[in-house]
This record gives C-alpha cells, structure tokens and sequence, in this order.
C-alpha cells in the first residue's frame, strides 16, 4: 500500500526508500536477468509481462519456467512455486505481530509486496512493534518507502529484460542465467549440515526420478529430502534424550515431543 | 498495430495464465501466510521442521536436472559448459556470498565455453 498519503508523506516512508537504495542495483540486475530469462525459455511476451506484474517473486518465476515449458500440471508447478517460497512463510510469522493492527487486506497487501531485502531491513530496524498508533504507522511507512523502491527497480529492470530478450539469439543460452540465480539462492539456504543433505539428497532424487510423468520428480524429490531429514531429526533427538537417571527433566520433556507429533 | 498485437500474444495460451494467476495467490498466501487469521495460531511441529529443509529441495530439485541433464537422460560428457558454469557459480557463492556476482561469474564461464567451443 505504498501509494497511500498517509505513508507516502511519513518521514520514515523516506528512510525506508534511502535503506533499500544502495540494494536497488542488484534487484534491478536480477529483474532484468529474470525478464530475459522469461522470453529466452520460451514463454510469449504477454504470458512473461503478466508473470512479471503479477507474481513478483523472482525465484518461484524461475523455478515455474521450466515446469511451464514442460507442460507440468498446474498443481506440480504452484506446490513448486509454493516449497520455494516457504522461507517467506518464516518471513510472515516474524512480521505477525508488526502488522496485525491493520485490517486483513492492508496487511496481505504489504505481505505481498514484502520480499527478502526488504523483510531484512524492517527487522534490523525495528526489533518490537509499536506500541502507540503513530509507531505502528512509522513503522507501517518505512516498510512501505523499502517496498516502493524495491517493487519498481524489479517491474522496470524485468520489463526491460523482456523487451532486451528480443534482441539477443536463443543459441546463446542465456536462459541458463535464470538457473544460476537459483544456484546461488541454494547456495545461500545452505547454512547447516542437514540443509546440505536435504540439498543433496533432493538432487539426486530429482535425477533419479527424472522419467515419472508430469514433472513428478520435483514432488518426489522435495518429499523425499523432507522426509529423510524430519526422519533424521528424530533420531537425533532421541539419541540424545536417551533417558539416565541424571536427566529425569529431559526424558519428560522428549515424551512429551513424541506426544505432540 | 496488427502485427505488434500478434507479436505479444503469440504462444499465448490459457493454462499457462491461469497458472500465472495461480502463481501469483501462491505469492500473496507464502507472504502473508501467518497474516491471514486473527487468531494468533501456530504450524504443528513437524511442519516447522519441515520449514527449515522444504526450500533448498524444492530449488536442488529443480536446479540439479537443468544442469546434469539433457533431452531427459543423464549427460554422459564433461564437455558441456553447464557443469563448469555451475561449479564456477558455486565457488564465487562461498568466496563472496552474492547472488549477483554467482549469476555473472557463472555466466562468464557458460557464454565463452558454449558460444565459441560449441559445448
């Protein structure tokens, strides 16, 4: 909702725009990445400018383009879209209590345009919600200023990346762009031991499963790692809640671990 | 006029924008996804768990094949610029942690290996 008076005008709105602005380039290069990336798999001008405007999350429109290009069913494509975006899910349950003052509209709006860079500023800035209605609104404004520029830079860089596609062979491969930048997010979620299994783990299956019908393999694969590392989990935590006469207090709290699940 | 209408719609088809559209209530629900109820409500426990590992699967998932795999069967060469580009992304990842400089450090890699030797 960055285009309402009362956020626009807020001197925190302002803030907002002068955090993100030093991120503003690299959004940009990626947008335009994805917009290229988009025409160079074969998608038609329209169907690229309608994902670019609509779905606004650059890697879950990555990930999609292949699916779409292999005629995938639509649920195969959305759960796909969705797993990709789950960390946003975390984003959300962070962000709750920030934004529960507002009415359920307004805040999905926010949400919707909230992405990664910005939801990392807003919680570096602000630790706790506000108290007083004008903190709710300073804070309300200052992730609308992050938001406003970081939505424009991605919808002018990606519509410019479409129309520059046009120019540039499909022989030259620059689809491969777009996986890279799903690399390098990968990368990025790689941060414990168990994550790099899962990663491994998924890879493979993926490969492995690569002949089932309806792009199946990316279900199966992301099921398979789910499962593998919420199975190895367990057997952590048992193995050491393993139950001696000294940790009467942790055998308690195990049982009831087992219990809730 | 006629021939720039034809130009943006061809290959157009409905699926695909009803799975656009579709695409974009998944962004809105992932977003917003503990916005939606008034009550305050909380995932189950293995869920949570499962938040920690479903989305570097679900992006190794699709990833892996791009890179080792072509026409549906496994690559059998080394000689394809993919492998070294995606290597060379990885490293440039874990020197300097940016997703930029993976996708141009990668890419300067692909292009001359793909263009000029043809893999």
């Amino acid at each position: 909702m960055f285009f309402h008076p009362k956020l626009f005008k807020h001197p925190e709105f302002k803030l907002g725009l002068r955090d993100i602005a030093p991120q503003a380039p690299g959004v940009a290069a990626w947008g335009l990445m994805t917009g290229v990336a988009m025409m160079k798999s074969g998608m038609s001008v329209f169907e690229a400018v309608a994902m670019t405007l609509l779905v606004f999350a650059g890697s879950s429109q990555l990930a999609a383009i292949p699916l779409l290009v292999a005629g995938a069913p639509a649920w195969v494509i959305l759960a796909t879209g969705f797993c990709v975006n789950l960390r946003f899910v975390v984003f959300s349950l962070h962000l709750r209590p920030f934004f529960m003052h507002l009415p359920r509209w307004e805040r999905l709006t926010h949400a919707y345009v909230t992405a990664d860079i910005s939801y990392v500023l807003f919680t570096r800035r602000f630790h706790a919600p506000g108290q007083t209605p004008e903190e709710q609104r300073a804070q309300e404004a200052y992730m609308a200023g992050s938001d406003c520029l970081n939505w424009s830079s991605w919808m002018v860089s990606s519509l410019v990346g479409i129309v520059l596609a046009n120019f540039i062979p499909p022989s030259w491969g620059l689809g491969f762009a777009g996986i890279l930048c799903l690399l390098g997010i990968q990368c990025s979620l790689a941060s414990s031991r168990m994550r790099i299994l899962a990663s491994a783990v998924a890879g493979v299956a993926a490969v492995v499963a690569y002949a089932l019908p309806l792009k199946l393999n990316i279900v199966f694969a992301i099921a398979v790692a789910v499962v593998l590392c919420l199975t190895l989990e367990r057997f952590k935590e048992r193995s050491m809640s393993t139950p001696t006469p000294m940790q009467k207090g942790n055998t308690q709290t195990g049982g009831q671990h087992e219990r809730r699940d | 006029m006629n021939a720039v209408i034809d130009t943006v719609f061809a290959g157009t088809d409905v699926w695909s924008l009803a799975v656009i559209v579709g695409l974009a209530m998944v962004t809105v629900l992932a977003r917003g996804f503990f916005m939606i109820s008034n009550q305050p409500w909380q995932l189950p426990h293995w869920a949570q768990r499962g938040l920690q590992y479903a989305p570097i699967a679900a992006l190794s998932a699709v990833v892996v094949p791009e890179i080792v795999m072509s026409q549906g069967e496994l690559i059998t060469t080394w000689q394809d610029a993919r492998l070294f580009a995606a290597a060379a992304g990885v490293l440039i990842y874990f020197a300097k942690r940016d997703v930029l400089l993976t996708i141009l450090g990668g890419m300067a890699v692909f292009l001359p290996l793909h263009l000029l030797l043809g893999w």
